[in-house]
């Protein structure tokens, strides 16, 4: 599902190079979950974005759903992400003027798709994660947990293949945060979802198929 | 899409109440001023009382003879000799009429109320190629000019101030520079703006006096108005009329030898602009064009530059927005479109409140008589110029704000690093 080869990521200022990634081989099967894992800085992040095409690697190749992404124009990729990809992250990026609603439907928007079919999967995916009575509500009126249930909904209601959360349970207490992991985990087990997740709770980490970690941008496990 | 897009836009327009507020005041006041100019051009060019026919007339506002060696240009109106021995022998047009442009006088009211009126000579045919609304009597017709009666037509200004609000002006005497004159007709005034028929008063041109009359010059102080059956005649007038200019002699005046004579019959606008920047055969409605749209360009200019600027700081307020769309599918094209449309919403909403305040400038400027009869409307080719300018205004301070979004890194733009 994912095949990352020697895969070199290194950010340039005028005077330093610093090499975020060192020579990442990882290979990510159909319906798997595993936890990427290390301490902060290590390149977690780094290495989740380029999965999920939000950066592009310094060297190395990318295959993603058997598709190899090198030189995609801005628009193939943006489709690609559309379709293939859902996104959770630690902060929970929601549009704090939009409605729950619209935030979920946020994906559906950049496919050809009714206005009204669209509610209609916004609304299923939100009543899936249980917030169905929060719907005409702004994410300023939610509580942590309630806006990362959002965000969960906005990730699965396009039905992507693979799901990429960045610590998706980094900002809340230990209680919400397991109730976040047991939804990922529904996901993977009934939705047939692959998932990748940063997480720096060793705990969580252990709850999915496999562990990565990563220190000082290379991997060690 | 759209829905979407207008929802942010609400919300982001709610959000910022004081980035809102300086946006539409800079949007709504440049619009305004943008109406009013169009409803003035409208107002100027478009056919309206009492030159409700201008579509199918043409002008001939002025004549200029050169004398090409030496340099030396005489110009001005064309002179009744012009009219009587070359236009009125013309085939093709419907209608001949002609007038002189307007002369000052003073008059003095039965009561000994000082007048400043202007008036005008014209022909029987300028009360038929133009389309006055007769208040009281009727106009002169060619038997009252045969006779040589000394009739006249005023309009209601000038009747209601020299003989009363209200008061019936037909069959009474008018009395200018000492000389009395019975009017027969008094019409509804036009606006000073619409030069070949604005007047106070109207007299039948026999009355012009033997000079003008008589004079073999073929510059003078008149008007001429060739109307045709409908527009599409006014080709074959105009080619007459250019084929009978070359054959008219040129009589030199004292060291003045004329060797060209330039005389067009123009459209209503071209005949405009040709009296204000024309130039032998150049009409001057290019250069006319060009600085109306330079006006415009300049006058959108700085508050276009405002919004870019207040703009730039809303991209970094939106980063993360930017950042969450890209990372869901929208490229980089999508985003520049719906910050394209967000700003065109807003010109759109600030164009509506320059349109209200449009209408009550416009309501003042005709309600205040700085030009009496002002007649300006905010009608609906106002209306579709002002959406144009709008949406002009919303693209020219929206496509570079837009464009530099939408280019933002989605990883930078999450990390709100740009």
């Amino acid at each position: 599902m994912i095949t990352l080869t020697n895969i070199n990521k290194s950010y340039r200022t005028a005077t330093v190079e610093t090499l975020a990634l060192n020579n990442i081989n990882l290979k990510v099967e159909k319906g798997e979950f595993i936890s990427i894992m290390g301490p902060s800085g290590c390149g977690k992040s780094t290495l989740l974005n380029i999965i999920g095409l939000l950066d592009a690697p310094t060297k190395g190749e990318i295959k993603v759903c058997g598709q190899e992404i090198k030189d995609f124009p801005d628009k193939k990729l943006a489709h690609f992400r559309n379709q293939k990809l859902g996104f959770i992250f630690q902060s929970y990026h929601l549009i704090q003027d939009l409605l729950v609603l619209d935030n979920v439907e946020l994906p559906l928007l950049y496919r050809s798709m009714s206005g009204s079919e669209r509610t209609r999967l916004a609304t299923e995916a939100l009543q899936q994660v249980g917030l169905s009575n929060r719907i005409k509500h702004y994410p300023s009126q939610l509580s942590g947990g309630q806006k990362q249930r959002v965000a969960i909904a906005r990730a699965l209601v396009g039905q992507p293949e693979i799901i990429l959360a960045d610590e998706p349970t980094g900002n809340l207490d230990s209680i919400m945060g397991h109730e976040i992991l047991e939804l990922l985990i529904d996901l993977n087990k009934n939705k047939g979802a692959t998932i990748v997740m940063v997480t720096h709770d060793e705990n969580m980490a252990k709850k999915t198929n496999r562990l990565v970690r990563l220190f000082d941008g290379s991997q060690v496990q | 899409m759209l829905k979407n897009y207008l929802k942010i836009t609400w919300a982001v327009l709610k959000r910022r109440k004081f980035f809102t507020f300086i946006s539409l005041f800079g949007i709504s006041f440049t619009l305004t001023v943008l109406i009013v100019v169009v409803a003035f051009l409208d107002h100027l060019f478009a056919p309206n009382y009492p030159e409700l026919q201008r579509d199918k007339i043409l002008y001939v506002p002025k004549a200029e003879l050169k004398d090409t060696i030496i340099g030396w240009t005489s110009n001005g109106p064309v002179s009744f000799h012009f009219i009587k021995e070359y236009v009125l022998k013309m085939k093709t047009p419907e209608k001949i009429a002609f007038t002189s442009h307007p002369n000052t006088t003073n008059a003095y009211s039965p009561n000994g109320t000082k007048l400043r009126l202007f008036y005008k000579w014209t022909d029987a045919n300028f009360w038929e190629v133009n389309n006055f609304q007769f208040v009281e009597g009727k106009p002169y017709i060619q038997v009252n000019i045969d006779n040589q009666e000394r009739v006249t037509v005023i309009n209601e200004n000038t009747r209601d101030e020299y003989f009363g609000k209200n008061v019936n002006a037909v069959g009474k005497d008018f009395e200018i520079e000492n000389v009395g004159y019975k009017v027969i007709g008094v019409v509804k005034g036009g606006p000073i703006t619409r030069l070949y028929t604005s007047s106070d008063v109207y007299f039948p041109y026999f009355l012009a006096g033997k000079e003008r009359l008589e004079s073999k010059d073929l510059t003078g102080s008149f008007v001429v108005f060739l109307r045709g059956r409908n527009k599409k005649d006014l080709e074959n007038i105009q080619a007459e009329f250019n084929a009978m200019i070359p054959k008219i002699p040129l009589n030199d005046r004292g060291d003045f030898k004329p060797n060209k004579l330039y005389v067009s019959a123009d459209p209503y606008m071209e005949s405009f602009t040709r009296e204000l920047f024309g130039n032998g055969s150049h009409s001057g409605i290019h250069f006319f064009y060009m600085v109306v749209i330079l006006f415009a360009l300049l006058f959108m200019a700085l508050p276009a530059l405002n919004l870019i600027n207040i703009n730039m700081n809303r991209i970094q307020e939106r980063a993360s927005e930017i950042g969450i769309r890209k990372a869901f599918g929208a490229s980089s094209r999508t985003l520049t479109y719906q910050f394209i449309t967000e700003n065109i919403i807003l010109a759109l909403i600030g164009s509506f409140l320059a349109i209200i305040l449009s209408i009550l400038v416009i309501y003042y400027i005709n309600h205040s008589h700085l030009i009496p009869y002002s007649d300006l409307a905010v009608n609906w080719k106002v209306l579709a110029w002002a959406i144009l300018i709008s949406i002009v205004f919303g693209l020219l301070s929206g496509v570079y704000p837009a464009w530099r979004m939408s280019k933002l890194q989605v990883v930078d733009a999450l990390n709100d690093r740009q």
